[in-house]
């Protein structure tokens, strides 16, 4: 008995000429790196402002959350989930075509390779590029906001739907076929039913994060929270910012939360 | 019409062939739907969208659009090396991030730690930290370590960190925990017991995540250069205020196709962990 574990022992497998490979592999990017990340020091007064915003943070002016004025922070998160909505919802739609033309049970696969190839494409624009380029359009504010999200997010969202449409059971759309069901009949029951809830899901998921890019959005003026958290702290307001961002970051974590729980009751079935 | 609205609000009792009659349930749709429109119409009201602008203007968008094309070739050379320095703070940002994940992990996982009054507060702390932005994290950074791709790699490595972290802590929540309590019987150590035990278990899905951030992670790297953190955004940034649009194209068409073929590659390797 205790030979055949012994020899089993001796047998492990050695990998250690892999680990060191690794090893130097990841001590060879870090030196490689050495020039292009050149490290200066911390600035001077960065621990006085570090402190400063985690002060504003743990200790925001309640009086702000008081103020309904138009453009007091009440109203800058309103305007923030509502931008975070329409952008959502129209991205949504919008996704849907792009991620029908990109499955590759749906369409033929040349076809599918390009709609992918399109969706990178959107992809990887900065989301402050598109808001750029519609704020020609319609000028600075909260509807900038939306088109920009949308247009950014139709990606993403077009991605997650094609992968649900590609997950989809043809078994069920070929049962409904032998029984004789007509087109408009297997989509309602057969393909609807089937995509609905990861659909939802997807969107929901996308209104999360685009009410964190509220932020990127204040970069070009395009409304929303965003532009007044970057103004303050550009002009060393870190009481303000503080509390700016304590308010995002409430209403991220409700929206967290309850997203979170209708997700999961979308997964497991309402 | 109002017939089938009727059905749908009221659905009419079905009777069985064997006499037994069912009332079909209502669908979530009554609710929804009258929400929606309400939540949508207030939306518009708030942002101030209007279709006939977007009709009207639309063109307007594609008129940058239009002075991308063509790109400016012979800006390719200059571009190179802060392409280098952006996919270089993203390498080591995303492993950084990746490495302090581990140990985090670790410490916020429900089948791990038995201290269910740390662990939620843990979490939470944490939680908190993942609803700043990537952007307002390279502020902070900029303030910190000054203008220049250092501050961005802290942002990176700061994000990759927390997202990485809820990853890794999800994943480990759901393996097979005989392993672990067989080693930990037989005497060893809680962490010698994850050394052991876990990590091999998720060490795939480990390496995926961080392709996966890493993907992730260069296309944000874009934005920050945005706040001055170094890296290919920070001449996206300058051609644009200068409204030289053959170089943004030249730019944007750069990042697609290192985005592009990050992609494909990182697709390449995960599909072969699986």
């Amino acid at each position: 008995m205790k030979d055949t574990i012994l020899l089993a022992y001796k047998k492990r497998p050695r990998t250690w000429i892999f680990n060191i490979s690794i090893f130097l592999f990841l001590v060879l990017i870090f030196y490689a790196s050495i020039p292009y990340i050149p490290y200066k020091g911390i600035q001077q007064n960065s621990i006085s402002i570090a402190q400063s915003i985690i002060y504003g943070i743990l200790q925001p002016d309640f009086s702000y959350f008081l103020d309904f004025s138009k453009g007091a922070l009440p109203y800058l998160l309103l305007e923030t989930i509502a931008i975070a909505f329409l952008g959502t919802l129209i991205g949504a739609v919008f996704a849907l075509p792009f991620a029908f033309l990109s499955s590759r049970n749906i369409v033929p696969k040349w076809v599918a390779h390009i709609g992918t190839f399109f969706i990178a494409v959107i992809r990887t624009f900065p989301p402050f590029v598109y808001g750029l380029m519609f704020i020609r359009v319609t000028g600075p504010g909260p509807y900038t906001g939306v088109l920009t999200l949308a247009v950014s997010g139709i990606g993403m969202t077009a991605k997650l739907f094609t992968e649900s449409i590609e997950d989809l059971d043809m078994g069920i759309i070929e049962g409904l076929d032998a029984s004789g069901c007509n087109t408009i009949q297997k989509i309602r029951y057969g393909i609807i039913p089937q995509l609905m809830s990861n659909f939802v899901s997807t969107a929901i998921y996308r209104f999360e994060i685009n009410v964190k890019n509220a932020s990127i959005l204040g970069l070009v003026g395009a409304g929303g929270i965003g532009y007044p958290i970057l103004a303050a702290m550009g002009a060393y307001r870190w009481k303000d910012a503080g509390t700016l961002l304590f308010g995002l970051i409430v209403v991220i974590l409700i929206i967290d939360y309850f997203s979170g729980r209708l997700r999961k009751k979308l997964a497991t079935g309402l | 019409m109002t017939a089938w609205l009727k059905e749908v609000m009221f659905p009419s009792v079905i009777f069985l062939a064997n006499g037994k009659s069912t009332k079909p349930k209502r669908s979530p749709m009554v609710y929804v739907v009258p929400i929606l429109l309400v939540l949508i119409l207030i939306s518009m009201e708030i942002t101030g969208f209007d279709f006939i602008v977007l009709f009207t203007r639309g063109y307007q968008f594609f008129v940058i659009v239009g002075r991308m094309i063509p790109p400016d070739f012979g800006y390719i050379p200059k571009l190179i090396n802060p392409m280098i320095e952006t996919i270089m703070m993203s390498i080591i940002g995303t492993l950084v991030g990746a490495f302090f994940a581990l140990p985090l992990a670790f410490l916020s996982s429900d089948n791990i730690i038995k201290n269910k009054i740390f662990l939620w507060v843990n979490r939470f702390v944490f939680s908190i930290f993942r609803t700043l932005p990537i952007l307002i994290i390279a502020l902070f950074g900029k303030y910190v370590f000054g203008l220049g791709s250092f501050a961005g790699t802290i942002a990176i490595a700061f994000f990759t960190w927390l997202i990485m972290t809820k990853m890794l802590y999800e994943l480990i929540e759901t393996i097979d925990m005989g392993p672990f309590e067989a080693v930990e019987s037989s005497g060893a150590g809680r962490i010698k017991t994850f050394w052991v035990t876990i990590l091999p278990q998720i060490l795939g899905q480990f390496i995926s995540f961080i392709l996966y951030n890493f993907e992730m992670n260069v296309r944000s790297a874009a934005i920050l250069g945005y706040v001055g953190a170094g890296g290919i955004g920070l001449l996206l940034n300058e051609k644009l205020g200068w409204r030289e649009y053959d170089k943004v194209g030249m730019i944007l068409l750069t990042l697609l196709i290192t985005v592009y073929a990050i992609e494909t590659f990182s697709r390449m390797v995960r599909k072969k962990l699986s």
